[in-house]
């Protein structure tokens, strides 16, 4: 009933050590087994811990080793639960079936994508911006885009990141070599400039006292910390990127769950087309997190200091690096666009947007001050004066709800708590529930205040 | 003064495999390029002719006259993209293929070039895919990311398929969407500061992936190569296995058996040698096994048949050629827990990180398809497609040979490698695409080893490649 998260195959397998015991493998080998003359990557080694997300998965296997018949709620990794639309998945059943036929079989496909696709997608989010169909290269998701851009712009360039964000825009970097050592003092890695992004500030970072680098990752609505940025502050990015010749990588992942007018797309900015490269998913758009589908936008006005265009490039790269996303996949995109499976993906989303509104609701009634739960489907809980790794352990052990700890995203995630409202709604009911049994139980623990109201 | 508008060659290059129409990426940069008041300036637009080819950019040569700049970032470009010659070899072919059809839009065009499967998937691979997309409207079946490592499922059935008795384990195998995408997830591993060496002729995704990756010098165009990088000349005369004891010493060593393109198949005899020769080393062999359910004759399948493969080898595989999967996205690599960097720490430490960040799994639809293939059922389907191809490729070797070719290949792959002594191979690749309208794939493509040759490819519907000996006879007789 309960479902394990399918990253359990982790534990069965190669063991991710922690950080301390993973140091000392340098020196451990395997019996009298042959080495390799090839060193080892220096990049991967200033890599600090496991990926995030898998991490979480262990700690999960973990809890379960240790209480097997807990009811384990997992509101930690953003994995969308809820059955795909029967519209969208009985096309790709039947574009499975095609295969089969003479008529209906494919081979490869071209590396940027189904031109029908690429041609829907641009029609569907970017129709008044004026994205055109060659400017959309389709892909097997973010993740896997986030790392080809960092290819293709190689290990030279230097990057920020808002403070906290998705793990994978550091670690691509930190892997591709352009990050430098980590400092164990400040939990940030010498050459990427980590830009704060808070309540205090409201979530946006002070572009006056952020220097200048080439790229600029920034993802809107944020993930972890659910702020989606306004027009006016993108306005003041696209500007300030434009002054310094930097470029942007604007992650609109989560741009469906917007409930307020703040902007979907970077490129509704003036100007921002000549500055920005938008990737996206239909990851927590359809619930493709497994049958992976996503897409990158970059426009031909966006040009090098050379004035080479950036497209070529990129285009380079997903022909060498890559072989296009599975046309199966792709068959299911392009049901999620028509009008009917729009439609039914806007259901899905509205069902996570209650969940998420339920959570938002539990944590404000508990006096903890929570962010985000608006434009994104994540909360973002702070818990002042406590490290997020130890509430995450709390909650986990007391609650059996899974989270993520704000430190993982970066050292501005400190003190929060990144709560998912994906699941089942009894799930969100049941862990809602089981939260506030624990935080008012224990509100010297959690610091939380009574709300005075 | 004229508006010169430049579409650089590399952008046309760069187009898609199937994109039938030459794709112009400038083509709707309009006129007036919207700029901001203030970029518009009295200037003397002066670029060098490099630049302007390479920018496309509209530029008004003025002296006197107002003219708009396109606004630049202040990012330079990689330096390693820099490097590439021209644009990937198969998007290449697949231009000058469209660009034909233009000149001839009546044309039979037959494509024995880009090595794509033609025949449809067997229905019990389909169904299983099928059966898994529907389940996704379930609440029982619907399932959201997967293990990035791939469906355990899937790893079990890869292990006990194809490596039994070879002490690869499910947890050795890394699921994915397929070899290119592996070669450079590797290389991402391996990162810019090691060597490696190539067959020549090879696969063009070894190289490539190599100078985008930062670790070649420039491309030597007297010899065609790229400096850093040793190139293992596979000849007729060394039996299509380099001479090893002329190969200096590299961190990698990328091998392809049956090799794509020469569709030589290393023997066991040679493969120990090899196994050994990175032993003595302390290298690494990158195997690449994608054509090895066409090996006809009894040579090794996987590069873990040699003792000793294990602490020296990783080896990829896919199933695109296996099971028609070239557009579903399929593969695995296997990264054997023996294998160990200079310090002692496993490859597959580092692979399965890379994996989980920079990969997210292959499609859950296309594993379902997957798992379906390795089943009793789906084994001997795939084995018939496999034959039906195989036989293509025996129809081809014996049409060149009458027409007093020397024909390589052909036996353990579904490649056929021809010699043209003394002649360019894009040349014979344009006269027999002009004169018989047939793609083929020009043997330096592949390396400069390949110069010479031209690889003709054995999918296709049978009256095709019937159609296609036929047109071959015609003009070489």
């Amino acid at each position: 009933m309960y479902k394990l998260l399918a990253c359990c195959s982790m534990a069965s397998g190669i063991s991710l050590q922690p950080k301390m015991v993973q140091a000392s493998l340098g020196v451990q080998k395997q019996g009298n087994g042959h080495c390799t003359n090839v060193p080892r990557n220096v990049n991967l080694e200033k890599l600090q811990n496991n990926y995030l997300f898998p991490e979480i998965s262990k700690r999960e296997l973990q809890h379960l080793d240790k209480y097997p018949s807990a009811k384990v709620i997992s509101l930690g990794i953003g994995d969308t639960t809820e059955p795909i639309p029967e519209k969208i998945s009985l096309s790709m059943a039947n574009y499975a079936h095609a295969l089969s036929t003479a008529e209906g079989y494919r081979g490869y496909g071209a590396e940027q994508g189904n031109q029908v696709l690429r041609k829907a997608i641009a029609e569907t989010f970017y129709k008044n911006v004026l994205i055109r169909d060659q400017e959309v290269f389709v892909s097997d998701g973010s993740q896997c885009d986030i790392s080809r851009l960092q290819l293709l712009l190689g290990s030279k360039v230097t990057i920020a990141v808002q403070d906290p964000s998705f793990p994978a825009y550091i670690d691509s970097s930190v892997i591709i070599g352009q990050a430098g050592d980590f400092q164990d003092k400040t939990g940030k890695y010498q050459n990427i400039v980590y830009m704060q992004c808070g309540p205090e500030n409201n979530f946006f970072p002070d572009l006056t006292t952020t220097p200048r680098t080439d790229i600029i990752f920034f993802c809107s609505p944020n993930n972890p910390t659910g702020h989606a940025a306004t027009r006016k502050q993108l306005q003041q990015l696209v500007e300030f990127a434009r002054d310094n010749g930097s470029i942007i990588i604007f992650d609109s992942a989560y741009a469906a769950y917007i409930t307020d007018d703040s902007p979907k797309s970077i490129f509704e900015i003036p100007g921002a087309k000549e500055v920005a490269i938008e990737i996206s998913s239909f990851s927590k758009f359809a619930g493709f997190t497994g049958v992976r589908l996503g897409w990158t936008v970059v426009p031909e006005e966006l040009l090098f200091s050379s004035g080479f265009p950036v497209i070529n490039d990129f285009n380079r790269i997903v022909c060498t690096c890559f072989n296009g996303a599975s046309n199966i996949a792709q068959a299911g995109g392009l049901a999620c666009l028509s009008s009917e499976g729009f439609q039914a993906i806007c259901s899905v989303i509205d069902y996570y947007k209650e969940n998420t509104k339920i959570l938002v609701n539990t944590f404000a009634s508990l006096g903890l001050k929570a962010y985000g739960g608006v434009n994104a489907p994540y909360v973002w809980v702070h818990f002042p004066g406590l490290k997020s790794w130890n509430v995450f352990s709390e909650i986990l052990e007391k609650t059996h709800i899974i989270t993520v700890p704000g430190s993982g995203f970066g050292p501005g995630g400190a003190e929060y708590i990144r709560v998912s409202a994906f699941g089942q709604r009894e799930r969100i009911m049941e862990a809602s529930w089981r939260l506030e049994k624990l935080i008012s139980n224990e509100k010297a623990l959690f610091n939380s205040v009574e709300n005075k109201e | 003064m004229s508006l010169m508008s430049n579409l650089s060659t590399s952008m046309i290059s760069s187009s898609s495999s199937a994109f039938l129409a030459p794709t112009s990426f400038n083509s709707s940069r309009s006129q007036s390029v919207s700029v901001p008041v203030k970029s518009i300036k009295i200037c003397k637009c002066v670029a060098t002719p490099q630049e302007q080819q390479q920018t496309g950019l509209k530029m008004v040569l003025c002296g006197l006259f107002v003219c708009f700049e396109a606004y630049k970032t202040k990012v330079s470009r990689n330096s390693n993209i820099a490097k590439l010659q021209a644009g990937y070899l198969f998007p290449e072919v697949a231009r000058r293929r469209a660009a034909h059809l233009l000149k001839y839009p009546n044309a039979q065009v037959i494509s024995l070039g880009i090595g794509d499967t033609t025949e449809p998937i067997p229905d019990v691979i389909t169904s299983a895919m099928a059966k898994r997309s529907q389940a996704l409207s379930t609440l029982e079946g619907y399932s959201g990311y997967g293990a990035e490592q791939g469906e355990k499922a899937l790893r079990v059935a890869l292990a006990s398929t194809f490596y039994s008795n070879l002490g690869i384990e499910e947890d050795d195998i890394f699921v994915s969407d397929g070899a290119k995408c592996d070669i450079s997830r590797l290389q991402v591993v391996f990162g810019s500061n090691v060597t490696m060496a190539v067959q020549d002729p090879s696969y063009p995704a070894y190289v490539d992936s190599s100078v985008i990756m930062g670790q070649t010098g420039q491309f030597q165009k007297d010899v065609e190569k790229y400096a850093n990088i040793e190139y293992m000349r596979c000849t007729p005369e060394n039996g299509f296995f380099p001479d090893l004891s002329t190969v200096a010493r590299t961190d990698i060593i990328f091998f392809c058996s049956p090799n794509n393109p020469t569709g030589a198949a290393a023997t066991r005899e040679q493969l120990t040698r090899l196994v050994q020769f990175a032993k003595d080393n302390g290298s690494i062999i990158v195997y690449d096994s994608a054509y090895a359910i066409y090996m006809s004759d009894d040579n090794p399948r996987s590069i873990f048949e040699i003792p000793g493969a294990k602490e020296v080898a990783i080896e990829t595989a896919s199933f695109s050629k296996y099971a028609g999967f070239t557009g579903v996205r399929l593969g695995w690599t296997i990264v054997p827990k023996q294998l160990l960097f200079s310090d002692g720490f496993p490859v597959a430490k580092d692979f399965n990180r890379i994996v989980c960040t920079c990969f997210n799994g292959a499609s859950n639809i296309a594993q379902a398809g997957g798992l379906a293939c390795l089943s009793p059922e789906g084994l001997e389907a795939m084995q018939e497609v496999i034959g039906f191809y195989k036989e293509n490729t025996k129809i081809i070797v014996e049409t060149f040979n009458s027409l007093g070719f020397k024909v390589y290949g052909g036996k353990n792959a579904p490649y056929v490698w021809v010699h043209f002594p003394g002649r360019n191979s894009w040349d014979v690749f344009s006269e027999i695409l002009e004169k018989t309208h047939i793609v083929t794939t020009p043997g330096s493509g592949f390396g400069p080893g390949g110069e010479g040759f031209i690889r003709v490819s054995a999918f296709g519907h049978r009256e095709n490649v019937l159609e296609a000996c036929r047109r071959f006879k015609q003009l070489y007789n």
